[in-house]
């Protein structure tokens, strides 16, 4: 369990770092935390040539409120700094909720929020949680920049639209309105694990705040990457959640999702639990909304 | 003059390691050490057609790369002799066969599980030696491949021995009292299989050899994470063709055992002979994949018990088929198996019994023993068939174990059954009514459905008996040193037990010195010359009693010198707190430490004929073993709609026979009840159908954490043996014999209304909810009807 030789580079300049990424003869990996790659490395499912440290360059480190509202995240934050950052500034509580199950104090203070999205393990929070929140992923290349909507950067099992030369440079996630409810819900064999299935929703109510005026639901651990489930979001808009309403949405959760079998959990456990676990979600996004101002 | 026994002592050990000062193998750099990397069998069982190891040999930094063919002539097979060992009366009792085959530490001509060793590259680092391992061209041929142990047994089951006929490895048959009138007499009849499933010990440090031979005197040192360096030192004397006094087998501080470190491996053979052939100190330290795939496991039985009971639910009899898994070579004998046998009917009073056993071999990790060792296995099969009884007869399950134990008044009870040592199997003391009360009381102080938050709650109990403290052996030696200071020297090494505490308390006390004044060295054969080692709940009974032997003795010998130094009859003085005195309190002091300076040979004025050192030495040979004995109740809230299952409260009461430190027994029975509750809700390591195994690495195999412990109550309900002087009973695998069987009895009193059946753990949520759709019933999900129409 020892990684195969490889060359370590520590670039400052985003340009010199890019520059070595977009070596087309040698097998580059950027690392920043490193809690997935390192045991990759270790038991030697990955064997990259150079490895680039992606934390002494400054301006990958940004953690900041854009004047919209928006967050943006830089490739170098840690989830414990996220994490810090909105329990004492406030905002985007779903995340601070999801963050907060993503392993454990020791992972989070090393494990960073774009790693973990470029890494898209589909079964982890992150990916979820960016979908779910439409989050826009920056990504830095030998062309320049290019903006993916987070719904379009996860393809499949620790796959994403990244090109080979290419870095998730930095996630934003949008304004987050005081009146939108959220709801965060996952089963985990313990906690700190992978999710067996998980559930993220948020309610943003109409003016009036007896309907739903928009409403987004995503799911992790049930496919090859984040399921946002459309039919669902669709079939709830315009509607109070109430009792009724979560209940008929339940056979769409259901056939929308296309879960596998493996050692924690069967596939037809995943659907149940997926189902559980959305209605759960749902109903605590509406309860936590109030009337749009 | 007990003034320590009894008393929680803190740890000496602990600061050490918590400054981070343990030195473990991995810590320990001879200087031009090299580091060895084995190549592992990828398949369950396949003919090895070749194994090309030229371009490994050439690659940077390689020293020596030898395959099973390179060592065919060097390294006879292993023989482990007590694999051989079925004592007469076992075998008139029972009529148990056992089969033993040698193993080789790295074969040549076939593989049998996956992570056996097939060869092993040294190089100047284990980074080069891993990195030539991808060199080496292994050609395989698959052949059939067996994995379950039923399956095993039937006829026409692939062979794992082509020597053999079949695979059956062990087998015995115990039968007392008329037990087929029994179940036809029998009210009530209960039936069921019950699986114990395979465990991985997982301690935090994995194995580790290094080797290194003298250049003075050609000694071979041998440093290993291992609980029986004394064992290994007489295996490798025999295996390296060499006088045990030119070995010397230290184990240093070892991170956790739990009985697979009591067995010896093929590295263990290996590195030393390398270090031996290459000239150079050689290392191996096992990394975390290998010990899921190399390193002995444990459990894995399967047993189609039935019992019969009265009206009022008096066992009548009890009935048990139980085959059990060797994995691919029996080492180990009559340990595991029988110690299920001579477990199994516990602390209950039932007049017959039939229990026959067949042991298979497989194409799959060596099973060996794992805290408890074939008592868990027994006691899962037992408790969950006592608590099915309860059911049947519609008696509270506590009410009805209660009515089938032993007395106290029963005591001493023999059970008609042949301990694995030889002796007639005789429960020497213990209350068992007692510890069930006291367990009882734990679970039934507190409304549990308020803290169950609308899951539904359920009790369950286990209750156990253990033999502890098995010979043939432990060894003691003391010696007064300058400033009068104690060393103890024992056999028995430590993996986190607190010898150096405990067994100080026992010296300090014998002896009449201050517990700060006293050493103990433990785990080096240059140490002490013999020694056994610390497994099967042995140490405290065995090691400790040892120390109390030496002790006096040398507390005989310190009062001899110092009378002879004071001209007053040694029968007039004695030695309390390190200084020797007259009994009657009129004449002079005598510091031990002054005593030992007028004994030293540079004190010119030393009286003529007395000692020059003040030393003694003890074998402590127990004879029948001590029962200990404990009750465990689990009480959880299961989740219906998800299946998860949560401990609201775990009680144990225990009996250790007298505590000598009952903080250091309540750690040891605490860690025991988590590894427990591992493999009743989360632990369990999977082979596919072909043997491959599926849980290599600690993603798919989950251990408890700190997270998952829930709130554990503990009560000791002390009763003493009378078969040994400090009145001890060993308690080491006693934690981990109940929790499956508590809570898999809570989880299905949780779910009882709704026909559910536990067979085997661990209960996952997934297995729970498919539970509760077997048992008929959708067990309330609460998600309603789309949940439903899903699980349909």
């Amino acid at each position: 369990m020892k990684p195969a030789s490889f060359e370590y580079r520590a670039p400052e300049q985003l340009d010199e770092l890019l520059e070595l990424l977009a070596d087309d003869f040698t097998d580059v990996r950027v690392i920043a935390g490193g809690q997935s790659l390192v045991p990759m490395m270790n038991f030697r499912l990955s064997t990259p040539e150079l490895l680039l440290d992606l934390r002494r360059v400054d301006e990958l480190g940004a953690l900041e409120h854009r004047p919209d509202g928006a967050l943006s995240v830089g490739a170098t934050v840690t989830q414990a700094r996220l994490l810090r950052q909105l329990e004492q500034q406030g905002g985007w509580p779903v995340l601070a909720e999801g963050i907060r199950h993503i392993g454990h104090p020791q992972i989070r203070s090393r494990g960073t929020v774009c790693g973990s999205l470029a890494h898209h393990d589909p079964t982890a929070e992150l990916p979820a949680l960016a979908v779910a929140l439409d989050a826009r992923m920056t990504v830095a290349g030998p062309q320049g920049r290019r903006t993916v909507a987070a719904a379009d950067f996860f393809t499949t099992y620790y796959e994403t639209v990244l090109e080979p030369g290419e870095l998730l440079a930095e996630v934003v996630f949008p304004a987050w309105p005081a009146a939108r409810g959220w709801g965060f819900r996952e089963l985990a064999r313990r906690r700190g694990d992978f999710a067996l299935v998980g559930a993220v929703a948020t309610v943003d109510r109409d003016a009036a705040g007896a309907t739903a005026e928009a409403v987004a639901l995503v799911l992790f651990g049930v496919g090859e990457r984040p399921v946002r489930l459309g039919g669902v979001e669709q079939a709830l808009a315009g509607k109070p959640l109430d009792a009724a309403a979560l209940a008929s949405v339940e056979p769409l959760v259901a056939e929308a999702i296309d879960p596998v079998d493996d050692l924690h959990a069967s596939a037809d456990y995943r659907r149940e639990i997926a189902v559980q676990l959305s209605v759960g979600a749902l109903a605590d996004a509406w309860e936590r909304s109030s009337a749009r101002v | 003059m007990s003034e320590l026994i009894g008393r929680s002592v803190p740890r000496v050990e602990d600061e050490r390691l918590l400054r981070g000062e343990g030195a473990y193998v991995d810590d320990l750099h001879p200087s031009g050490c090299s580091e060895a990397a084995f190549l592992r069998s990828p398949q369950a069982h396949a003919r090895i057609v070749s194994i090309d190891v030229e371009e490994a040999r050439s690659a940077p930094g390689v020293i020596a790369v030898l395959t099973g063919a390179d060592l065919a002539g060097e390294l006879e097979p292993m023989v482990f002799q007590i694999a051989r060992v079925v004592p007469e009366t076992v075998r008139a009792s029972t009529g148990a066969v056992s089969r033993v085959h040698p193993m080789p530490a790295i074969p040549a001509d076939r593989a049998t599980y996956v992570g056996q060793p097939l060869a092993v590259v040294v190089a100047e680092s284990r980074y080069l030696a891993e990195d030539a391992l991808e060199l080496i061209e292994l050609e395989l041929e698959p052949l059939p491949a067996v994995v379950d142990p039923e399956a095993a047994l039937e006829p026409g089951a692939p062979l794992v021995e082509p020597e053999w006929e079949d695979n059956l490895a062990l087998e015995y048959r115990y039968r007392r009292g008329d037990v087929d009138a029994a179940f036809e007499q029998a009210a009530v009849v209960v039936e069921e299989v019950f699986h114990s499933h395979r465990h991985v010990a997982s301690p935090i440090e994995t194995r580790g050899v290094v080797a290194t031979v003298d250049p003075l005197d050609g000694t071979l040192a041998v440093s290993a994470s291992t609980q029986t360096p004394h064992q290994l030192r007489d295996f490798l004397a025999g295996a390296l063709r060499r006088a045990p006094e030119t070995l010397r087998v230290r184990a240093p501080d070892v991170g956790g055992g739990f009985g697979p470190k009591g067995a010896i491996y093929p590295e263990d053979l290996v590195i030393p002979y390398l270090a031996t052939r290459v000239g150079r100190p050689v290392k191996w330290i096992e990394d975390r994949s290998e010990h899921f795939a190399a390193t002995t496991h444990g459990r894995e039985q399967v047993h189609r018990i039935a019992l019969a009971a009265d009206a009022d639910g008096r066992i009548l009899a009890v009935r048990d088929s139980i085959v059990h898994n060797c994995g691919a070579y029996h080492t180990l004998g009559l340990v595991v198996p029988y110690n299920t046998l001579t477990h199994l009917i516990g602390p209950y009073d039932v007049p017959a019994v039939d229990v026959r056993l067949r042991a298979a071999i497989t194409n799959t990790g060596v099973v060996a023993p794992y805290r408890g060792a074939g008592r868990p296995e027994a006691v899962f099969a037992m408790e969950r068939a006592v608590t099915r009884l309860a059911r049947a007869v519609g008696i509270d399950a506590a009410e009805l174990r209660a009515r089938n134990l032993i007395a106290p008044e029963a005591m001493p009870y023999a059970t008609g059954m042949i301990y694995r040592d030889g002796t007639e199997q005789v429960y020497d003391s213990g209350d068992y009514p007692k510890l069930l009360a006291r367990a009882r009381a734990l679970v039934e102080e507190e409304p549990w459905a308020e803290r169950a938050a609308g899951r539904r709650v359920g009790v369950g109990y286990a209750a156990y008996v253990e033999g502890t403290g098995v010979g043939p052996f432990e060894s003691a030696a003391l010696t007064v040193l300058g400033g009068g200071r104690v060393r103890v020297a024992t056999g028995a090494s430590s993996q986190g037990q607190s010898h150096r505490t405990t067994l100080a308390q026992i010296a300090a006390d014998a002896l009449g010195v201050p517990f700060e004044r006293i050493e103990v060295v433990g785990g080096d054969t240059a140490a002490i010359a013999a020694g056994f080692g610390t497994i099967a709940s042995r140490s405290l009974v065995v090691a400790g009693n040892a120390v109390a032997k030496a002790a006096a003795e040398l507390r005989a010998a310190v009062l001899d010198a110092a009378g002879s130094l004071l001209g007053a009859p040694p029968e007039s003085l004695t030695l309390a707190d390190g200084t020797i005195r007259p009994l009657d309190g009129d004449g002079p002091e005598l510091p031990l430490a002054d005593l030992a300076g007028a004994l030293s040979p540079f004190n010119p004025r030393r009286p003529a004929g007395a000692p020059t050192e003040l030393h003694a030495k003890a074998i402590f040979n127990p004879g029948p073993v001590t029962y200990a004995a404990g009750v465990h109740a689990a009480v959880v809230a299961v989740d219906p709609a998800t299946g998860a299952v949560e401990i609201l409260r775990y009680a144990v009461s225990h009996d250790c026979g007298r505590p000598v430190n009952p903080a250091i027994a309540e750690g040891q029975v605490l860690g025991g009840v988590m590894q427990g509750i591992g493999g009743a809700l989360y632990e369990e390591l999977v082979y596919d159908p072909d043997g491959q195994l599926r849980t290599g690495s600690f993603m798919d195999y989950l251990l408890p954490t700190a997270g998952e412990m829930p709130e554990i109550r503990l009560v000791h309900v002390d009763c003493p043996t009378p078969l040994n002087p400090l009145g001890v009973k060993g308690l080491g695998e006693g934690g981990a014999i109940g929790p499956p069987a508590a809570i898999a009895n809570a989880v299905e009193d949780a779910l009882a209304d709704l026909g559910v059946v536990v067979r085997a753990c661990p209960l996952t949520p997934d297995r729970v909810r498919a539970l509760i759709r077997a048992g008929g019933g959708d067990g309330g999900a609460t998600a309603g009807a789309g949940a439903t129409e899903v699980a349909a």
